[in-house]
């Protein structure tokens, strides 16, 4: 077990050293190949009034002429380590982990993003709770019931869920509950209160989007708990827990629903950690300020330094996220850690 | 050939016989290909034939936008000032909805959404089925060759896809799209715009597909039929290309079939986040996001956003009903 474990950690943190080399190499490379030089790169630092002569030094400084390996080794030695930069006038220091200077705020990337974490853990945690119980409860009594009214509704709606865009569900929500007509119940968009401020406020701004976010995953995991169902009720120890006289609800939830669920686990790792590196779409139709619409500003005013601290922050999510689940696995189920 | 079309990856495998029984005892009669017992099923399946009839009426829309549109005289592009209420912004008549104007008009510059909406039927499937295409390509490839090869190439390849499946998709997607200017790699406007966003999705979405193919591949190695032929002296390309892929058509056209939907939500995203093909070429995504700040006029929002739940909506009824038909197990 111990050796699963450490392998698998090894395995994540070579991933996430792939994925930082590729995002890096490809942020800092597309847009030389459309013509930015190291100049035009240094004048995002110093301002588009410093003249010629400035821009040199900057760039020189910056180290933007350099190799991109040796490039990239300044960059990943920042996030380990912690990084100087020597604008010119001065030196500055960005402790560990240092994702580098907005190109826009002259902020450093990781306390910003830091601040805007717990609004994205919010809305992905809050979603996700209403989302795995509404979606296995609705595919456990859809496969219980196959066939039956209830059965062929619930899977009409999540058919409809599936394939309904959460921006289109999102604006509709807004327009319907919050601006105004027909009823104005909740806060427009753009509002949120830390937890640790008002509960009652942080869980009231959030249940619009909590509500669209769910929808769209329920929709998705009650399709996938009735087929997971469906299949290992006609499993033979389905049937071994029913000759030996257990009652239905035993049989059902102790036995049916353990086997369906191991692979919605799988799934809901990689959902959650994607949600978590930014609900992009949510948060952008809400207006709430998290690590996807950072994402989306960065990305708007061509800001790489956030742009690449929002992928690798993202990637580190989806990474840490599946290490979980194959370490929840192999607790689970010993063939996992032994092969 | 009649080889399990198995996409659930499980070890049952179906026995000839089941397969003929599954189609109703129809082996007393005759013998029927997979394809004829999987054309039957479908044929009986009424709500996926409904998807599947929308998907078509869907494509001739887009391929014959020009002659629609021009049907009502109308241009997506075209500014209707005349039919704007200065005070207001909004149409006359609050819609601005008539025989012309079938789904009325946008507010401010009074563009036709009708043909809007059916110009963006094209940006839309173009992006969906090319960027599908390419993922399969590559999956398909990819999986074969890791499934059939094993040993360092699958691990290589299976770790490959492992490190894909890792970058935030979306987020990824926006930057890269966002990045890229208004003319590169010698290509410029919408060309480049749809280019691009076909790479995008089509290559980040390529191991979804490879997972399925590759472990479709390592089951299909172990039959007979591929023992035989290799006992026949045929080679590895052979034995890929002409015992392995005729048995792999089933999967690949489920999973292109249900991939579509996603893109198309998927280009929907990026152009509602405005890194999609630019303005004005009309996009379903880019005209709701326009809609957004005009949410007293629900019709702007109501007829794209419409539009692209029918379209997903389409592919996904007929994708289930495809992966019904060609494998009643996954039911």
């Amino acid at each position: 077990m111990v050796t699963y474990i450490i392998r698998r950690l090894i395995w994540a943190v070579v991933m996430l050293t792939i994925v930082s080399i590729i995002t890096f190499a490809i942020f800092f490379l597309v847009p030389r190949l459309a013509g930015a030089t190291s100049e035009s790169l240094a004048t995002r630092y110093v301002g588009r009034t410093a003249s010629a002569a400035d821009v040199k030094i900057a760039a020189e400084k910056l180290g933007f002429n350099d190799p991109l390996i040796v490039q990239y080794g300044r960059f990943a030695k920042g996030i380990v380590a912690g990084a100087d930069y020597d604008y010119g006038p001065g030196v500055e220091h960005c402790p560990a982990p240092c994702f580098g200077y907005s190109f826009i705020t002259r902020l450093p990337v990781w306390p910003d993003l830091m601040d805007r974490l717990p609004i994205t853990v919010s809305l992905a945690i809050g979603a996700a709770v209403i989302w795995v119980i509404a979606g296995v409860a609705t595919g456990v009594l859809s496969a219980l019931r196959r066939g039956s009214f209830f059965d062929r509704a619930a899977m009409s709606v999540a058919l409809a869920g599936v394939s309904l865009p959460i921006f289109f569900t999102g604006i509709v929500s807004l327009v319907l509950f919050s601006y105004g007509r027909p009823f104005a119940i909740f806060a427009p968009g753009g509002s949120y209160t830390p937890f640790e401020q008002n509960p009652v406020t942080w869980a009231y701004d959030l249940i619009l989007p909590w509500v669209t976010l769910a929808f769209l995953y329920a929709a998705g995991y009650a399709r996938l708990t009735r087929a997971g169902m469906l299949e290992t009720m006609n499993e033979d120890y389905i049937r071994t827990a029913r000759a030996k006289g257990l009652n239905e609800r035993t049989v059902v939830v102790k036995h049916g629903l353990r086997g369906a669920l191991t692979p919605i686990l799988t799934i809901f790792g990689l959902d959650l950690g994607l949600l978590l590196g930014g609900a992009v779409l949510t948060e952008s139709t809400y207006s709430l300020p998290g690590i996807g619409k950072y994402a989306i500003d960065a990305i708007t005013n061509q800001d790489l330094p956030k742009v690449m601290g929002v992928v690798l922050v993202a990637a580190f999510f989806v990474v840490f996220a599946n290490l979980v689940v194959d370490l929840l696995y192999a607790v689970v189920d010993p063939r996992v850690r032994l092969a | 050939m009649t080889a399990p079309m198995d996409v659930t990856g499980s070890q049952t495998e179906a026995t000839p016989e089941s397969v003929l029984d599954g189609a109703g005892g129809a082996k007393a009669i005759q013998g029927r290909s997979l394809g004829q017992i999987a054309w039957m099923r479908l044929k009986r399946d009424k709500v996926a034939l409904a998807g599947g009839l929308i998907v078509v009426v869907l494509i001739l829309v887009a391929v014959f936008a020009p002659l629609i549109v021009g049907a009502f005289g109308q241009d997506p592009t075209q500014f209707n000032s005349d039919l704007i209420d200065s005070s207001t912004m909004a149409p006359k008549g609050g819609t601005g909805i008539s025989a012309q104007h079938l789904f009325g008009l946008e507010p401010v510059n009074g563009r036709d959404i009708f043909s809007r909406v059916v110009y963006g039927a094209r940006i839309s499937l173009l992006i969906a089925f090319l960027a599908t295409l390419l993922s399969v390509i590559i999956g398909t490839l990819l999986g074969v060759t890791a499934g059939y090869f094993g040993g360092l190439v699958d691990s290589i390849i299976s770790k490959a896809m492992d490190v894909f499946l890792a970058f935030p998709l979306l987020v990824f997607a926006i930057a890269l799209a966002g990045i890229v200017p208004d003319t590169a790699f010698g290509l410029a406007g919408d060309t480049l715009r749809v280019a691009l966003l076909v790479f995008i999705i089509g290559f980040f979405n390529w191991p979804y597909v490879g997972r399925i193919i590759r472990g479709q591949t390592l089951s299909l190695r172990e039959r007979e039929f591929v023992d035989a032929a290799r006992s026949l002296g045929a080679r590895g390309p052979y034995i890929i290309f002409r015992e392995m892929l005729p048995n792999l058509v089933a999967p690949i056209l489920i999973y292109a079939t249900l991939l579509i939907p996603t893109n198309v939500l998927f280009e929907a995203a990026l152009s509602f986040l405005g890194v999609g093909v630019r303005p004005p070429t009309p996009t379903w995504g880019g005209m709701l996001s326009d809609a957004v700040r005009f949410y007293t006029m629900p019709h702007f929002m109501f007829f794209p956003g419409m539009a692209i739940f029918i379209t997903v909506l389409a592919f996904n009824l007929f994708g289930d009903g495809l992966r019904d038909a060609l494998d009643p197990k996954a039911r």
